[in-house]
């Protein structure tokens, strides 16, 4: 009997961590899906690049109040993790505050935990004042209602729960200890919950207060294990996925776009007068099936644009900084990130329900997510790659599908068509004659 | 203008079996359109004082394919590219200048793995250069008591990290130089990147290039200077939309120092 509460942790644990692993299996199998684009080169620079910009949080502070407040979030989150090391030992091995032995430092710890807590406490009030009360306009922008709306509160609604949850613990947790309870070991330094929580206990019993002090652990514990679970159907994913997502961002200029390399073969061939078009082709190279060019659903993005989409957290700093947005375009940056992850998950679950096989569902990402009227409004200024503080390229993704929309569908708009006729025929953007292109220096 | 240009042509210095120190890319824009010829007169005049070996393609020239590739037409681009490759190799080119960034980025990052390989240069890093080895004099006095703001183009900031070379020219000129709210990372797109400036734009509530041209006009400019020709056109449209044209002119970089 006595060991019910250990056998129940550890099936609470196990499930927690196995939906979660379950979880993260899918979501690993769904990044796979795309195209593969190597990543490997220049370990060091994406070292430093992912310590810099998901450790260091160096773009998060370009705008210094989200910055800081994210930052008190993050590091709070992170140190108080600690806490449930402890809370796992002593939860398998029916053991209380197995680290208490370290004494003074276990006091620290303990002192330190609590006074981040009510920071975390604090930056997420100011969070939601920012989300629901001063409205600060890239929250509500037309991609962000309903679920995307509610993700953004219910994460905040969490995390509260959670620090009210390891407070309250340790207030009656420190008042018990007073009291000479058996089993609570004198431990632990106790900054905050001993007078914010800790008068709203003092007249509870003994008895009563240990019902409290193990309902807040349990609780407590078993939010941490909802939370974990929560990641995969949030936004909120970006607290495992910036680290990979910064690591593996493309390190060339974010000017330079991909040479497709399908394409430099047949302009080869077109211009290797010594080509014969009508030749068998050899069976010696590969006989790849032909490719199509850019990208009309999720399965023609490469890998690390799945992955884009997963560790996009629906801040919207890109689309407050792009320039169609601005000037009331439909194109939102954030949005082609969010649709990309929709149809990435709908054909992740399409997968799921056909045994493994995709089966065509009559949708694609063009056209029933994002519009070419979207697409056609970009300016290609790399304002919101520059801008995403996790590396985010949404603009290799509007690329992809115009080179789609071009190339297979022959669906530019009407001028830009024009343009590129002008192109081919006198090698310039205007009917200019070529012959022209020194006219400038006579006049 | 009436003033002579030496504007020498790579043919020709190849016949003479001569390979000039440079060459300069004037690209589609600074060859055909009436704003951007200025632009590239300007330049050369600048050239031709600094005494500086150069030579152009004239015409053997042809669009870098950069405004195809933006707009989705890879082939377009690749056909453009490997045309010019051609060309440029066979005259052994090794280092370019152009006064248009979009053909900048172009040449120096996506013309490599064609088989283009090549140091590319801004013309603002090449005037900068031209002034910090003493070949080019600038007299600031032209601009004193000006006010200059400079209107980061995306494809030489944002998308080649390159935000000093511009300023560091302006800082030689004795105007004063004031910085918009959006400026360098977050300055605002013109509005005519992404084969935009081909089009017209999709439906919304106002043109990009008013929304720049509002943020340039914050800092109540003499000048606005830009180191684009597709920015010139922008934001020159935006301040006569604002009638604004009798105070506040527009000029590329290179005009104010061949001025200078």
């Amino acid at each position: 009997m006595q060991y019910i509460p250990n056998i129940l942790f550890l099936l609470l644990l196990a499930g927690g961590v196995g939906y979660f692993t379950m979880n993260i299996r899918k979501l690993i199998r769904n990044i796979n899906l795309g195209l593969d684009v190597d990543r490997t080169d220049q370990k060091n620079v994406r070292l430093k690049n992912m310590a810099k910009i998901a450790l260091g949080q160096t773009k998060m502070v370009r705008r210094p109040i989200a910055g800081l407040l994210h930052i008190v979030v993050y590091v709070g989150f992170l140190i108080i993790n600690i806490e449930v090391l402890e809370i796992i030992i002593d939860g398998l091995f029916g053991t209380h505050r197995i680290f208490a032995p370290l004494g003074k430092v276990y006091n620290i710890l303990i002192g330190s935990f609590e006074i981040l807590a009510l920071l975390v406490l604090v930056a997420i009030v100011a969070f939601w004042i920012r989300r629901n009360v001063i409205k600060i306009k890239r929250f509500l922008s037309a991609e962000m209602t309903g679920w995307p709306k509610s993700d953004g509160n219910n994460i905040l609604y969490f995390e509260v729960v959670l620090m009210l949850l390891f407070l309250t613990m340790n207030a009656a947790d420190y008042k018990l200890q007073l009291l000479d309870a058996a089993h609570y070991v004198k431990a632990g330094a106790f900054p905050v919950s001993s007078w914010m929580i800790m008068p709203l206990i003092d007249s509870l019993s003994e008895s009563a207060l240990i019902i409290v002090e193990r309902s807040a652990w349990w609780l407590h514990i078993a939010g941490i294990l909802i939370f974990l679970n929560y990641l995969y159907f949030s936004k909120h994913l970006h607290i495992l996925l910036a680290f990979p997502n910064t690591y593996f961002a493309k390190l060339t200029p974010n000017g330079q776009f991909t040479n497709l390399e399908s394409v430099t073969n047949e302009v080869k061939l077109m211009m290797d007068p010594d080509a014969d078009p009508f030749a068998a082709p050899d069976p010696t190279t590969e006989t790849e099936e032909v490719a199509k060019f850019g990208a009309s659903d999720v399965m023609d993005l490469n890998w690390v644009q799945l992955m884009n989409s997963y560790t996009c957290t629906e801040c919207g700093r890109c689309t407050s900084e792009c320039p169609a947005n601005l000037t009331g375009k439909k194109l939102s940056p954030r949005k082609i990130m969010m649709d990309t992850r929709d149809r990435l998950e709908e054909v992740g679950k399409n997968i799921d329900a056909n045994n493994g096989e995709f089966k065509d569902d009559g949708k694609q990402l063009l056209g029933d997510y994002i519009t070419p009227e979207e697409l056609w409004a970009c300016t290609t200024c790399n304002a919101c790659v520059e801008t995403c503080p996790v590396s985010i390229d949404p603009l290799s993704i509007i690329n992809e599908m115009r080179r789609y929309l071009v190339m297979e569908e022959s669906a530019a708009p009407t001028e830009l068509n024009n343009m590129m006729s002008n192109i081919e025929n006198n090698g310039a953007p205007w009917p200019y004659n070529q012959m022209d292109r020194l006219n400038w220096v006579k006049e | 203008m009436s003033e002579e240009l030496k504007v020498p042509i790579m043919a020709d210095c190849f016949a003479a079996e001569k390979q000039p120190e440079i060459l300069f890319w004037v690209g589609s824009a600074g060859s055909f359109d009436d704003r951007a010829k200025k632009i590239t007169r300007a330049f050369v005049k600048i050239l031709n004082k600094a005494n500086v070996d150069f030579a152009v393609l004239g015409t053997e020239e042809s669009c870098t394919g950069d405004i195809a590739k933006r707009a989705g037409n890879e082939f377009l681009f690749q056909m453009q590219a490997v045309t010019n490759i051609e060309v440029m190799n066979a005259y052994g080119v090794k280092r370019i200048v152009t006064c248009d960034p979009h053909s900048f980025n172009c040449l120096k990052n996506e013309y490599p793995s064609l088989g283009g390989k090549y140091e590319v240069l801004h013309h603002t890093q090449f005037i900068d250069e031209l002034i910090k080895s003493g070949r080019l004099k600038v007299d600031g006095n032209t601009y004193k008591g000006k006010r200059i703001t400079f209107h980061d183009p995306c494809y030489l900031g944002r998308s080649n990290n390159e935000y000093d070379a511009p300023r560091n020219v302006l800082a030689n000129t004795k105007a004063t130089i004031v910085e918009m709210k959006r400026n360098k990372q977050t300055a605002l797109c013109c509005g005519a990147g992404g084969a935009q400036m081909f089009k017209e734009p999709e439906k919304g509530a106002m043109d990009i290039n008013i929304l720049r041209t509002e943020d340039a006009l914050e800092t109540s400019p003499s000048i606005i200077a830009t180191g684009c020709p597709y920015c010139n056109t922008m934001l020159t449209d935006g301040i006569k939309n604002k009638e604004k044209e009798t105070e506040v002119s527009v000029l590329d970089i290179a005009e104010l120092i061949a001025n200078s």
